[in-house]
Order: structure tokens, then sequence, then C-alpha cells
């Protein structure tokens, strides 16, 4: 295996679970659904950072992306509350509006920015070992998004270390929560703009749209095999692991999209735990049978 | 301007194919659409716009053309074997609805992408405009795509046109709808393919990422407008066609741009302006709304004090200044003339100089608020044993939404009582006579 292998693999497991840690909260407090609204509709928000820093690596890219994060947050509630609509219509209606205006600001400016739409759909990680940094005196470190990827899930981790009684209690039990002094609706908007800046810190190297996955599939393989949140998270990491290294040998194999195969073994790996799981299940409830 | 006049006088055949195709797709995908809205499955349509994808691309592989007849037997396998699955996720795991649709929906889309990338890659020439499925291009709609696709989005309205009635009833009360010994299961069913094929068709215009908007943006919008459901499809279909219609122009001007995006952005200012400003249900009406019974509720609790002031002084007409009024009830002084100057509009009361007074129609309706807080404590005291003194604050509240019917009953139940339970008149009306 080569280097490149090693950090292309290496960087879509740090991203995929600085993904999934934020996922799996997402998935408890049955918000997949935002979380897949929120990924597209950070797009014009990166798109506007990049006109005004003309960088994709900039510190114009978190403001830009947790502004679009919570306001979608914010216009879908206050489409539920405030118009009566359906929370689902709401959804649909919000991140659909904001991501068409993304692309439309990609073509207008087409020009003048490094970006495409391909890129927002597939992103670049087959070129991650291609940007590097070097020291002054030209010595090379490592691939700039293994960095990027690495400080992304340190501040994730730290996020859910430091914040883990307060999203597990505003998870479970909003009523007690709000009780012991804990705003549920502060932690709420924390988690969302976790996930909107995880989703444009990820989104260069697996593409705005797949981040959804990543957010999703892990986790919820995961909660197949556990009740327990902290095994859970763990779980997530290892399925987030598996998924990247198997999807770039896919993605090799078959001269294909890496995050587009990731995403495949990721959902081949879900399929996997599930089937053998209702396979497993069938022969507890025979056994049980004559004591009935 | 001159793009303007050209296209939309239609002299261009290439325009007249372009702009009919649009029409059809985005108005057929909006009719669609109202029933999975109705059914709050709107997340439903959009996984199904995404789990195409994969249908797409196999088609593809195994013909090795761009055929739209195949493309659309394989985006409907994909697009069944999505719901399909998303259907046992839910029936046979801990996962909830909302986690098996994410699911579901961003795996499909992986695995189309990897199948797409494959397929660019493997240097197939025909494979050019394969790409403007995830962002569409309503331009290429030429020849006999137009056909299939127009006689695809036909079959949709025929359809629904046919089931109107069973849909209607399977969105609003499936249970009921059992009980008549519908087959729901199989108008389900029906329900789901036809989502499939309006996805199928809706993506040549506007791509697979967006189509949920074209199956949800419409209906949402076109309920703010009505309560019934033939009025919602025909205003949802309009607002479709016209996105449709603005698609179609752009694609016209800068074919550069991509159709989809603009579609989107189109109904969505629709939807949005809706929301706002739709009679009855928007946000400016709803404000509109409580703010005026928020007035009411004011102008009403100062007639009643000016009445109960009256009462007591054995003086209703005496005219007082907003200190007096202020301190025998604490009114928000910020809104106080505000309210004052309401009342003197309508007649209920009189300025003198820095002082108010009730006119004759203004004592009646205080007399009347009067009498509807006291028949009310009394009736809480007399029927729900409640002791005097807690019937004040249920009775501020009822004052005001006491209807006449009610009121009416009350007196006959009570048969036209004198005094409430702290010993104050009842003040009747004229009209309040017994019969």
């Amino acid at each position: 295996m080569t280097m490149d292998a090693v950090y292309i693999i290496l960087t879509a497991t740090l991203f995929s679970i600085s993904c999934g840690l934020l996922g799996a909260f997402l998935l408890l407090r049955r918000m997949a659904m935002v979380g897949d609204a929120i990924a597209h509709a950070v797009l014009p928000g990166i798109v506007i950072a990049f006109l005004i820093s003309g960088s994709r690596e900039s510190v114009w890219m978190i403001p830009g992306a947790a502004s679009l994060g919570v306001l979608t947050t914010f216009l879908i509630e206050f489409f539920h509350r405030r118009a009566g609509l359906q929370t689902d219509a709401a959804i649909g209606v919000t991140f659909t509006a904001l991501f068409a205006v993304g692309i439309i600001l990609i073509s207008v400016f087409a020009g003048q920015i490094d970006l495409d739409q391909d890129c927002v759909l597939y992103g670049e990680i087959a070129y991650v070992p291609l940007d590097v940094w070097m020291t002054a005196s030209g010595e090379v470190i490592g691939p700039k998004a293994l960095f990027i990827a690495l400080g992304l899930l340190v501040l994730n981790v730290l996020f859910v270390v430091l914040g883990y009684r307060q999203l597990l209690v505003s998870t479970f039990d909003p009523a007690f929560a709000a009780a012991s002094g804990i705003s549920v609706v502060l932690w709420n908007y924390l988690l969302m703009g976790a996930v909107s800046f995880t989703t444009v810190a990820a989104f260069n190297s697996v593409g705005a749209i797949l981040v959804v996955a990543l957010l999703v599939v892990p986790p919820a393989t995961a909660y197949l095999l556990t009740h327990s949140l902290k095994r859970m998270l763990g779980l997530t990491v290892l399925f987030a692991f598996l998924s990247s290294a198997c999807g770039y040998v896919l993605a090799v194999a078959l001269d294909g999209s890496i995050a587009g195969a990731i995403v495949t073994c990721a959902g081949g790996l879900f399929v996997l735990v599930w089937v053998t799981q209702l396979l497993l299940r069938r022969k507890p409830a025979k056994e049980l049978h004559p004591l009935t | 301007m001159d793009n303007l006049r050209a296209f939309f006088s239609f002299s261009d055949p290439n325009v007249v194919s372009v702009v009919l195709g649009t029409l059809l797709l985005t108005a057929s995908s909006a009719v669609v659409g109202t029933f999975t809205f109705l059914r709050k499955k709107a997340l439903l349509g959009d996984a199904i716009a995404h789990a195409v994808l994969p249908g797409v691309g196999a088609a593809f592989l195994w013909s090795g053309v761009k055929d739209p007849l195949m493309m659309i037997a394989g985006a409907f396998v994909s697009g069944w074997l999505a719901v399909w699955a998303m259907d046992q996720i839910v029936a046979h795991s801990k996962i909830k609805e909302d986690t098996a649709i994410a699911l579901v929906l961003s795996v499909f889309f992986g695995v189309g992408i990897l199948l797409l990338t494959y397929i660019q890659h493997s240097g197939n020439a025909a494979q050019t405009g394969l790409e403007s499925f995830l962002f569409g291009k309503a331009a290429a709609l030429v020849g006999r795509d137009l056909w299939v696709f127009g006689a695809v989005a036909l079959v949709l309205l025929v359809a629904v046109g046919l089931f109107f009635k069973e849909f209607q009833l399977i969105a609003f009360d499936e249970a009921y709808a059992r009980t008549l010994g519908l087959p729901v299961g199989r108008l389900n069913l029906l329900l789901t393919s036809l989502t499939v094929l309006a996805v199928v068709t809706g993506i040549q215009a506007v791509g697979v990422v967006l189509m949920s908007a074209m199956l949800i943006t419409p209906a949402a919008a076109a309920r703010y407008w009505t309560d019934r459901v033939q009025q919602m499809i025909l205003l949802a279909a309009g607002f479709g066609a016209l996105s449709g219609l603005a698609g179609a122009y752009v694609s016209y001007v800068a074919p550069a741009m991509p159709t989809g995006p603009w579609i989107v952005v189109v109904i969505s200012v629709v939807a949005i302006l809706s929301f706002f400003f739709a009679p009855g249900r928007g946000i400016v009406y709803r404000y509109w709304q409580q703010e005026s019974l928020r007035h009411d509720i004011l102008e009403e609790n100062m007639l009643k004090a000016f009445y109960q002031m009256g009462e007591q002084e054995e003086d209703f007409f005496a005219s007082r200044p907003a200190e007096e009024l202020l301190a025998w009830r604490k009114f928000p002084p910020a809104s106080l003339k505000d309210a004052l100057r309401r009342l003197v509009r309508k007649g209920d009361m009189v300025r003198k100089n820095d002082a108010w007074q009730l006119s004759p129609a203004g004592l009646e309706r205080g007399r009347s608020i009067v009498k509807k807080h006291r028949l009310w404590e009394l009736y809480l005291s007399r029927y729900l044993q409640l002791a005097p003194d807690h019937v004040h604050d249920d009775a501020e509240t009822i004052e005001h939404i006491l209807t006449p019917e009610l009121e009416a009953e009350l007196l006959r139940m009570m048969d036209y009582p004198d005094l409430d339970p702290h010993d104050a008149v009842i003040p009747y009306g004229e009209k309040d006579k017994k019969e």
C-alpha cells in the first residue's frame, strides 16, 4: 500500500469519525433529516465565504458555514411554528431553496472561484496527497487535508466530551434538562452549529452531499448493536474506519469516486450487520417458545 | 429584453418543445407531490429522488446508450427498491423512520455517484449528458425524450384523475379508507409508483438533488391558499408550471446556467411569499389576527372598567382622565392611549379635553361584558362548586369569548339570576328579557 493510500484512508477516517460522533446525537434526537438539510444548506455560505476570502481553507468558512447552519435550523423552526407548516415539508422547502441558491452562486461566479458542481458533489479526496504542507526549509510534513481533518476531530471530540452530560440529557429528556438548568435550545443550536462546521470542513474531501451519509450510516449501524451511548460512539468510530478503508479499495478497483465508494461500503456494512442480526434473532424466538 | 420577446413569441420550435416539456414535468410532479405532502411523507419524495440515481446509472451500463425508456425502467427499479428498503428497516429494526429515510437516501445516492463516476471514467462516448441528471437541463429535452417524458407526465395526470377520490381518502384518513373496504395497500403502492414516475421524469428538468423541491414546495405553497384538495392540486400544478417556465427561460438565455436551481429558486420564492402573505394562514395574517384579538380584549376591559367605576359612583356617563382608569385597573400605559383612540373612533367613547366618557353604545358593550363575567362566576360556583374567590380569573377570560348561544343557555339554566357569587347585581339589558 502506498503512502498516498494511507493518507487518503486516514483523512477519510478522521472526517467520518467527526461526522459520526455528531450524527449519533442527530439520530437519537430523530433529527437525521435535519442533518441532511444542513449538509445541503451550508452551500451558499461556503460560496460566499469563498468569494470574500478567495480561498478554501480560510477562517471565513467557519462563520459562513455556522451562520447558514443556524439559519437553516431557525428557518425550519420558523416555518413550522409561525406559519404552521408540517415539519417534513419545512425541512424539504428550506434546504432545497438554500442549496439551489448555492448552485446558482457557483455558476454565476464560476470564473472567479475554484469551485464547481462536481467538487460539491464528489469532493476531491483523491487529490488529498497532492496538496501538502511544507516547512520553511522545504521539508514536506504531510497533506493539508489530513491536518484539517485532525484539527476538526479534536474540536469535535472536545465538544462531545465537554458537553457530554448536556447533550445526553437534552437528547433523552428535554424536560429534565430544562429543570436542571441546561438550556435545551442553546445545546440544540450548538449541535447544529457543530454539524454545519463539520460539514463545511469535510466537504472539500468527501463532497457536501456525501457528508450526509457519514452523519447517518455509521451511527445507525452502531445503533443496531448497542443500547449504550458510549458504546454506540465507540462502534461509530470503528465503522467509520472500516467504511473508509474498504471504500478506498473499492474505488481504486472500479476507478470511481472515492467518496461514493466509501458511502457504498458504509451502506454495505449496515446491511451486513442488520441482516446478520435478523438471522440470529430468529433462533432465540424459537427457544423461548416452550416456556410460553 | 430582446431575449424575453424572442422567448415568449415562441417562434423558435426549440423553445416550444423545451417549454412544453418543462411545463409537463414540473406540473405533473407538483400534482403527485400534493398527495405525498398531504400524507406527511414529503421527505419520502426526497429519498426517492436521490434513490433513482443508481438505477439510471445501471440502466446506462446495461444498455450502453442513453435511452429514455431504459432509464425510466432502471430508475423505477431502484426507486422501488429504496422504498421497500425503508419499509423493511423501519419494520425489522429499532431504527426510526427519519434515520431510515436519511440512510437509504444517502447510501443509494453514494452508490449512484460511484456508478456514474465509473461510467464517466470508462470512456464510453455516449455517456455525455448523463450528469445532467444531477442538476437538470431543460434545454436537453428534445425529440424523442420529449415524447417519452410528455407521455409519462400524461399517464401521471390521468392516473391521479382516475383515482382522485381514493388518494384523497388515504391521504386524510387511512383507517377510514380501510373500513370502507378500499385496497389501501395497493393504493399506497400505486401512489408510490406514481411518485417514482414523477421523480424519474422531473429529474430531467431539475436534476436529482433538487427533485424533492418539485414534489414538496409547490404543494406546500398551495396549501396556504385553500382547504380544498382539488384547488390545492390545481394551484400546485400552476405554481410548478410557473417555475418551470422560468427555468426554461433561463435555460434559453443562459445555456451555461444549470436550469434546476433556477426552477427551485422561483418555486421557493412563491412558497415563502405564500407562507407570509396568504390570507387566512400566512404569518402576516396570523399576526394581524392575534393583534386584533389583543386589541378587542383590551378595549373590552376598558369599557368594563368604565362600567364598573360608573356602577360604584352611580354615574355611568362621568368623564374620567386616563390616570383614574389606571388607578382602577393596571392597563399597559403604552397601549392605553391607542386603545382609547380606537374606542372613540368606534363610537364607544367620547373624548372631552383630557378625559373620556362612555357613549350609550359603549355603556351597552361594557354592561354586556360585566353581565357575561358575573354570569360565568355564578355558573362556576353553582355548578362546579368552586369557592367564590376562585372564579374571577376564569371569568376574566371567558367574558371575551362567550357566544350569544352559550349565554342564552346559561340564562335559561340558571333562570335569569339577579346576583353573582359576590352579591353584585348582574346587569341585564333591554334585549335580555325572559320570554
